[in-house]
């Protein structure tokens, strides 16, 4: 079983302190891959580049020449890049790649007159380009395109990956809502598009457990005709994709997310106050519908971090901090070697029908439970 | 047979005939019974004359015959009196001294089948034992990582919906401008399909009727019946029960006038109309319910006279083409009942599924689509049509689902597949398997039979007497003095057996897969066989 991290903070941190807690709870993964997701970064892009679309992945020299004609055909210029290139021997098990990129780009004439949906579809699409045109030589590898946003993917320990890249000393790389996910591979084979976090216009989820309705759930989400509704090389990145089209497509709150992929039985609606709601999104959404046992955590574009649990809740989850910073841990030695001055007796396990939320604020861990009656939502 | 006797082409020895009856001289006790039941009348009291020859020790005295009688049985070689099979001359022998064989080197009797150049119809199915759902393997089983769930403790979702449900989007703009929005029912998958009152006994109706209406109130599954073609009592027309029952329209129309007059009355809507284009087991063909068997009250039920054949058209007349004839009923029907019923069509499966499949999914008020494989079984038809016309249920079905995913409306519109399900008594199992390559539902009738009352129909051509109104168990028959062998109760009680059994044997199918929440409608990844065209066809593993 996967392990999974996460951090959420008022004030930029270290990625390095989510990668040290994924250690504490390193029984639990193989090393077979870590995934990272920065986003409400600091440094330079948060005074300098707001805004502007960050692409991550990683890139051969001969990737990276494409890249920048390909992104001077569409009129992005690059204006600040964090490139990576480790001269030392990658950690054993790790092949050697090339250079691990960031790049925030000055988007080109023209885009400001474009609405944020059409921005979107163009960075989605254009993240799906690069990813194809890496796929033959493997020369160009892409995890995301969006502001505010980098991602890092790659097979290994994650504390010596996060060593041998340097993760902790670029204060640039610090961030204010962290994803950390040190892989236990158990279904697929090692592909880098597997590992964790996925990302999808300003969401992000991560998973550990197995989707056993992977299948109807991809075949429902790819026929939505949505750009980035694609990939699959895991069967966890539908519930980054269910979380978007929650959000994006339907716009409805997170607290609905739960009443999507685990739905309340007939019995426990009837005396629901939303129940008409919850039926008609029960039935309307039953090929997204999915069968654990998983534990999700995820980010959102406002900068609010949550986790669920499958209806069976078969997978540990834990959420407790402080005022300031919150995190979300697969397990407790995760958060108390983060944040070891919390009161413990406020944290928060998950169960069958809850949602966590902590808020961009970082001021307190919101639960719902799906008997509660939603926000309103239309 | 005498030497000097003519043989005529259809002369037939007992060997010739594809069942053989075998009685035991010694354990009979010549008490009648067997000829008094065998509903073919393929056996007859025989006085046997027998000669034994006296041959005295010596030359002195000459050889003597001694004649002598004995009484017993003879089969009749008679083809129009061929046995079928059905072994009820075993049922009520007191000492098991008589039983039917198949004798499967014989096959003379199949080419004297069509006298007068009536070819044989009969009742069943397609007499053939091959089955390939009966070869799909479950083999994505959750290991160690992922344990496999438990199908006794934990708690399992099986219901799914019939009706059509709007995709997310529309779903949300109706609940918001409290739109129309067309109806849905929670059912349970496995629906007793349409067999109609005619076809069955009032005791093996009202038996089914019981045993739903038990699953319903005491056991809260929410199993579904439907009427076939031949209207409905009318008091379970007025009945609330008749929330559980879906009413079939065909292209007889056969109780439509007493159906459509009852709808003031109605306490309850029926759960959904069934429009029958079609039936698996003899696609192009309607329905046929034989003279034999419309008797007083099936008369009065379809609003017909007494004694004539009832011979459905293979279309509903009054259309001009599939497409104009699905839209302007599911119209009409959706009308009658103010839009509160769903309404779909009930094709045989066929090449041309993908064409009725694609104008429904153009058509807001089509509520799913029914498709019955070559395997279903039928009151009455051609013999020729049984066994040779028709589509398999699998391969249809999934390309009918794969059509949906394409356009993305595979939540939207529910298929239901029928035809051969649980046909080697592998119901779960079948059942499983049809809804994993897309199936919302699948329907069943001649395992209802078979399981619920006790028919004897089989897949060697046994029995198959439904056309002719003599069912020896009193399922098909519409002569009291055959159908007061039923007990109405009893079927009841064996439908709810059965049910009960599934409901267990689809978790035990499930749960290993690590399903629970929902029905695994098309997980078609947990599908595999050991045929490696069958696998690429149906777009499952290939698994040796």
């Amino acid at each position: 079983m996967c392990r999974l991290f996460a951090l959420t903070s008022r004030d930029p941190i270290s990625p390095m302190l989510a990668i040290n807690a994924l250690n504490t709870m390193k029984e639990g993964h193989d090393g077979s891959g870590v995934g990272l997701c920065l986003r409400g970064l600091g440094g330079r892009f948060e005074e300098e580049l707001q805004g502007c679309p960050i692409l991550s992945g990683i890139f051969t020299e001969a990737g990276l020449r494409r890249l920048e004609q390909y992104t001077m055909d569409h009129g992005f210029k690059s204006q600040y890049s964090i490139l990576y290139t480790p001269e030392t021997e990658p950690p054993e098990g790790t092949p050697v790649r090339g250079t691990y990129a960031a790049i925030a780009y000055k988007v080109p004439k023209g885009w400001k007159e474009l609405t944020p949906e059409q921005q979107g579809q163009k960075l989605v699409q254009m993240r799906l380009d690069l990813r194809r045109m890496g796929e033959d030589d493997g020369d160009i590898m892409v995890f995301s395109f969006w502001p505010d946003t980098i991602i890092v993917k790659e097979v290994g320990d994650p504390l010596e990956i996060g060593e041998w890249l340097q993760l902790g000393s670029n204060r640039n790389l610090y961030a204010r809502h962290i994803l950390a996910q040190g892989r236990q591979n158990t279904n697929y084979a090692i592909n880098l598009y597997a590992c964790h976090p996925f990302f999808i216009e300003g969401i992000a989820t991560m998973t550990n457990g197995e989707n056993t309705a992977f299948i109807p759930i991809k075949e429902y989400l790819q026929s939505r005709n949505v750009t980035g509704y694609s990939g699959y090389q895991s069967d966890s990145e539908v519930f980054t994709h269910i979380a978007h089209y929650t959000t994006k497509r339907l716009g409805l709150d997170i607290s609905a997310y739960k009443h999507i992929i685990t739905p309340l039985m007939d019995h426990e609606m009837a005396d629901h106050p939303d129940r008409e709601f919850l039926a008609t999104l029960k039935r309307s959404c039953r090929k997204m519908i999915i069968d654990g046992p998983n534990c999700v955590i995820g980010t959102l574009d406002d900068g609010s971090m949550f986790m669920v649990q499958d209806r069976k809740k078969l997978r540990p989850g834990i959420v407790g901090g402080k005022d300031g910073i919150y995190a979300f841990s697969s397990e407790v030695c995760g958060i108390d070697a983060v944040i070891p001055d919390r009161d413990k007796s406020k944290d928060f396990q998950p169960m069958h029908l809850d949602t966590v939320i902590v808020g961009p604020d970082c001021k307190e861990i919101q639960t719902c439970s799906q008997k509660d009656q939603l926000p309103r939502q239309l | 047979m005498l030497t000097e006797r003519p043989i005529t082409p259809s002369t037939l020895g007992v060997k010739d005939l594809d069942w053989q009856i075998k009685w035991d001289k010694e354990l009979c006790t010549q008490c009648g019974r067997c000829t008094t039941v065998c509903p073919v009348n393929a056996i007859e009291l025989g006085v046997f004359r027998k000669r034994e020859i006296i041959t005295p020790a010596g030359l002195l005295k000459k050889a003597e015959n001694k004649h002598t009688v004995f009484y017993g049985i003879r089969q009749k070689t008679d083809p129009a009196y061929g046995c079928i099979g059905c072994s009820m001359c075993n049922m009520v022998c007191p000492n098991n001294a008589i039983r039917p064989e198949r004798a499967e080197g014989s096959t003379t009797q199949k080419f004297h089948n069509d006298r007068g150049g009536n070819p044989r119809t009969r009742g069943g199915r397609r007499n053939s034992g091959e089955s390939l759902l009966d070869q799909i393997k479950f083999m994505r089983i959750s290991m160690l990582t992922d344990p496999a769930l438990d199908a006794g403790r934990h708690e399992f979702r099986l219901n799914t919906l019939l009706g059509r449900v709007q995709s997310p989007e529309e779903s949300l703009k109706t609940y918001q401008e409290h739109g129309w929005k067309p109806p849905v029912r929670e059912i349970y998958p496995l629906v007793i399909g349409g067999m109609s009152f005619g076809a069955m006994s009032p005791n093996m109706w009202e038996g089914l009727q019981m045993g739903v209406a038990y699953l319903n109130e005491e056991l809260n599954m929410p199993v579904r019946i439907s009427t076939g073609e031949g209207g409905c009592p009318p008091r379970l027309l007025r009945s609330r029960f008749l929330k559980y029952v879906i009413l079939q329209i065909a292209s007889g129309y056969f109780g439509w006038d007493e159906i459509i007059h009852a709808i003031p009355e109605m306490k309850v809507d029926p759960c959904a109309i069934e429009i029958k284009y079609g039936q698996g087991a003899k696609p192009g063909d309607g329905g046929l319910l034989m003279w034999y068997k419309v008797n007083k009250l099936i008369a009065a039920i379809r609003g017909v006279p007494e004694r004539v054949s009832l011979p459905s058209p293979p279309t509903h007349q009054t259309q001009y083409s599939i497409e104009e004839s699905v839209a302007k009923m599911i119209q009409s029907m959706s009308m009658a009942w103010g839009f509160r019923v769903p309404v779909y069509p009930k094709i045989s499966a066929s090449s041309t599924s993908l064409a009725v499949l694609n104008n429904l999914t153009r058509n807001p008020y089509a509520a799913g689509l029914a498709i019955d494989g070559e395997d279903g079984g039928t009151g009455a038809a051609y013999n020729v049509s049984m066994n040779h016309m028709g589509h398999p249920i699998a391969s249809n079905l999934r390309d009918c689902y794969n059509a949906l995913v394409v356009t993305g409306k595979q939540n939207e519109l529910p298929l239901i597949a029928g035809g051969g399900i649980g046909k080697s008594g592998n119901l779960a199992a079948n059942a499983a398997a049809l809804i994993m390559l897309g199936a919302s539902a699948v329907q069943v009738g001649k395992y209802v039979m078979q399981a619920g009352a006790g028919c004897l129909g089989s897949e060697k051509d046994r029995c198959n007497v439904c056309n002719i109104g003599v069912c020896p168990k009193g399922i098909t028959s519409q002569d009291p003095r055959l159908y007061r062998r039923l007990d109405p109760e009893k079927v009841a009680e064996r439908v709810v057996d059965f049910y009960l059994s599934f409901d267990t044997e689809i978790k035990k199918i499930i749960a290993p897969l690590g399903r629970s929440t929902s029905l695994p409608i098309g997980m078609s990844d947990a599908l595999g066989i050991s045929d490696r065209d069958a696998a690429d066809r149906l777009g499952i593993k290939y698994v040796v």
